[in-house]
């Protein structure tokens, strides 16, 4: 484990990262999973506009289309929006808490191969033909009748990768309370680490309740249940409640993430400090308590009655005020600053308005009686785009760009990345803009196709064109990354020339134990604080330079969630095949059995010797 | 970490289970585990609650009628004693006597594998009668939280068991300090969750 490059052979490359516990590799590896699904999600929502694009367009079937738009929702949700935040809180987070890894290496490698095999086998169905076609919230009246296996690999897949995120949540919970450096106070946190916070505790209380709707699901379609049938005394609304319990938080879990790059994003680019610090940490907080107070508000026209349906309405505007003090807060914290006009800046810039749009039609739909009017049409789209699109994607988008030369050591074109912006921000309004009028001319939402003659026809020609100029931004930042990788100019270790947070003050990509001293917290922006008094290393050592100690890499994660991946095949051919029991079995007995060699074994870790600190120190100037 | 490093009672920490940055963080790591935990139960009362003597048309169960209070009662001692114990055990651990902490961790173990064969005696019996896990709606949120929650015992089961023989030959060390703390913490849960099942479950089924 020397941190000296060596050229390596493929296999032994391979095996590294298969191995790694290193929570900047790890984030790497959630960057490029969710990166990937991120273009195959992207792919279904070309399909759909393509299919949209003309009245009686016949290019996909209509079960097609059904198995499409399933599968665009959630694998953008859970398998490339989440998966990339995760990248970034993985890559970043730790280093801007002065911290040497997460808490719990071993539970952080296990949440990546989670995540990835049950998106893999969510994506599996296109091979085998049997594609969830329920929509990505699956309700139940429509997926107990749903035939083939499709949403069954809806929901083995989404529990696989849902008990990842949940390890990662705890995860990075218990790296935020006890792995703080000295100094590194609650409310000196950056504000990225305080999302993450807040997220992963929104996480924590969210994904269970998921957890036990796919079990009820799985058993009512595998094992006899009948949780959901009405015949057998079953109710189906249940489902809903527990699915919105979960997907209600999880658009905050989403979203403030993207709150905590963009409060990265303009101190940095304004080159003055976040303005109302403390407001906006109360305002996540507060965000965080209250998505689990609105979940009704997805179920308004179920008939919950008026009561319900008020209280719902009315906790769902009270969202607004704390989300209005953020977006104040950032334009407080533009408004008399130096600003730098750079690619994360302007996806920043172009955020706030968009998410505001998103925003607003929120509240909208939060008076419950005009809710009865949008209700499933394309209204509803667009809104939900506008917050996810203008809020996460734009957020993910810029963090790339931000955080590029961190995590690689190498700086994205800005020509190319402007590139991008434009094309994915007019794209991005030019698709979801007009279907608001879509929605108020009458359009429901997850049509196959329409009629000619509604007036429909060029209101969703120009959305489908959007589509296609957000592709186009995204295929630019493709190249932008394959240019820059190619070319390989390594950049120091504040890129930007302004950063104000810990990860800026060690190399770019940082050695493998991040510092070698842990760092003495001197107050909020503390990179920002030793610059300005001209400490030339960045960083005033709270620790002599002495042995480190690292966790050790293992096999054993892979190997636990291939046995659920395999287990999980089995659970669902078993009745069909002659292989299907054999195969629970065995990949239940591959599980227990890697946890048993992981609890039995001594795990104790390794230290980096001093010296090899020393001499890292004087190669590269890790400390510089 | 030195494994082999010995201790004294005296020189053993107030506070084995979070001596060290590794075990403070299993240590508070399992306590939001338990809070996830919570909010896992918390959804299947909730479901079972809703669902409680719903069946098709002509369904012939009841909770008055199926339900047998002085088994469960004999189950819910088993099981808050089995707590009890637990406690002696991390008294013991406190106080760096490892033999008295085996044992006591043994006789939890043996009241919690008691219980669980009462639970499978219960459900065998209930089958019997033709209360089959899909029967009804009923039965099914009835099987699926009490049987949930019974997996748990399991689990806890197959851990201590696996723990006690692990670091039978070698004592305790603040490595293996947390492990056995945490499995305490997880007992005590699921005796948690256990009272609320024969609350809400058994007393609210029969007489409320």
């Amino acid at each position: 484990m020397s941190s000296v490059a060596q050229k390596k052979g493929f296999g032994a490359t391979l095996w590294d990262w298969m191995t790694t516990v290193d929570h900047k590799k790890i984030g790497i590896l959630y960057l490029a999973g969710g990166g990937f699904f991120f273009v195959l999600g992207g792919i279904e929502a070309m399909i759909i506009r393509l299919q949209l694009l003309r009245p009686n367009s016949d290019i996909v079937s209509a079960g097609l289309f059904n198995e499409i738009i399933t599968m665009h929702g959630t694998t953008m949700i859970f398998l490339a929006a989440m998966p990339i935040l995760f990248g970034f809180m993985n890559a970043i987070m730790p280093l801007q808490i002065g911290a040497r890894d997460v808490a719990f290496p071993f539970i952080n490698s296990l949440g990546f191969w989670m995540f990835f095999f049950g998106g893999l086998f969510l994506n599996i169905s296109w091979l085998v033909g049997q594609i969830p076609d329920a929509g990505w919230t699956s309700y139940a009246s429509l997926s107990l009748v749903s035939e083939g296996h499709g949403i069954d690999f809806y929901a083995i897949g989404l529990q696989i990768a849902g008990g990842g995120t949940l390890m990662a949540g705890i995860n990075f919970l218990v790296t935020i309370i006890n792995m703080r450096a000295p100094g590194m106070t609650y409310m000196r946190m950056p504000l990225f680490t305080w999302t993450t916070f807040v997220a992963s505790a929104m996480i924590l209380f969210a994904f269970p309740p998921l957890t036990v709707g796919l079990f009820l699901l799985t058993f009512d379609r595998m094992f006899g249940g009948n949780f959901f049938d009405h015949t057998m005394g079953g109710n189906t609304i249940i489902w809903e409640h527990i699915f919105w319990i979960f997907g209600h938080p999880e658009v905050y879990i989403l979203i403030l993430p993207a709150f905590g790059i963009f409060s990265e994003i303009f101190p940095i680019f304004s080159r003055k400090r976040l303005f109302g610090y403390p407001a906006m940490v109360f305002a996540t907080v507060l965000i965080g308590f209250l998505g689990f107070m609105v979940w009704a508000h997805h179920m308004f026209t179920v008939g919950l009655g008026p009561t319900a349906n008020a209280i719902f309405a009315v906790a769902t505007m009270a969202i607004a005020v704390p989300t209005g003090v953020k977006i104040f807060d950032w334009l407080l914290t533009i408004w008399g600053g130096s600003i730098k006009v750079t690619t994360p800046m302007l996806y920043a810039l172009g955020f706030i308005p968009s998410f505001v749009m998103g925003g607003v039609t929120g509240v909208m739909q939060g008076a419950a009686p005009l809710d009865y009017q949008l209700h499933d049409s394309y209204f509803i789209v667009a809104h939900f785009h506008y917050v996810i699109v203008g809020g996460v994607v734009l957020g993910i988008l810029a963090a790339t760009h931000l955080w590029w030369p961190k995590m690689f050591g190498t700086m994205l074109s800005e020509t190319l990345g402007k590139v991008t912006f434009w094309f994915f921000f007019i794209g991005f309004h030019m698709t979801f803009l007009i279907q608001h009028w879509l929605g108020f001319w009458g359009m429901p939402r997850r049509v196959w196709t329409y009629m000619d003659g509604q007036g429909w026809n060029t209101a969703n020609f120009i959305s489908s064109i959007g589509a296609l100029l957000m592709a186009i931004g995204v295929i630019v930042l493709v190249i932008n990354i394959i240019i820059t990788t190619v070319k390989n100019v390594r950049v120091g270790n504040d890129p930007w020339g302004d950063g104000r947070t810990l990860e800026w003050a060690i190399s770019s990509p940082p050695v493998h134990y991040n510092f070698a001293q842990t760092p003495l917290v001197r107050g909020l922006d503390t990179y920002w604080i030793e610059k300005s008094e001209g400490n030339e290393s960045g960083i005033t050592p709270a620790e002599p330079i002495q042995d480190i100690h690292m966790p050790n890499g293992s096999i054993i994660p892979f190997f636990m969630t291939l046995g659920m991946f395999i287990a999980g095949f089995g659970a669902m051919y078993r009745v069909e095949t002659s292989w299907g029991l054999s195969a629970l079995i065995f990949g239940l007995v591959l599980t227990f059995v890697s946890m048993a060699v992981r609890s039995l074994q001594d795990d104790l870790g390794y230290y980096v010797k001093k010296d090899e600190i020393l001499r890292d120190l004087k190669r590269k100037g890790g400390r510089k | 970490m030195d494994l082999n490093k010995k201790f004294t009672p005296e020189t053993w920490p107030d506070h084995p289970e979070r001596a060290t940055l590794e075990a403070k963080n299993k240590f508070v790591g399992f306590w939001l585990f338990l809070g996830g935990e919570t909010v896992l139960f918390a959804t299947l009362f909730a479901t079972y609650l809703a669902l409680k003597n719903k069946g098709p048309s002509g369904f012939g169960f009841s909770t008055q009628e199926l339900y047998q209070l002085p088994l469960v009662f004999v189950m819910t001692m088993l099981l808050l004693t089995s707590s009890l114990t637990s406690v002696y055990a991390m008294y013991h651990l406190k106080n760096y006597n490892f033999k008295k902490m085996q044992l006591w961790l043994g006789i939890t173990a043996l009241l919690g594998l008691a219980f669980l064969m009462l639970e499978v005696y219960e459900f065998v019996h209930y089958v019997g009668e033709g209360f089959t896990f899909d029967n009804s709606a009923f039965s099914s949120a009835f099987y699926t939280l009490v049987g949930t929650h019974g997996f748990h015992v399991a689990i806890g089961l197959v851990w201590i068991t696996l723990l006690i023989f692990r670091n039978s030959k070698r004592g305790l060390n603040l490595y293996n300090g947390t492990k056995f703390y945490t499995f305490s913490l997880y007992w005590h849960f699921i005796d948690v969750v256990w009272v609320f099942i024969f609350t809400v479950v058994y007393l609210m089924g029969v007489i409320g």
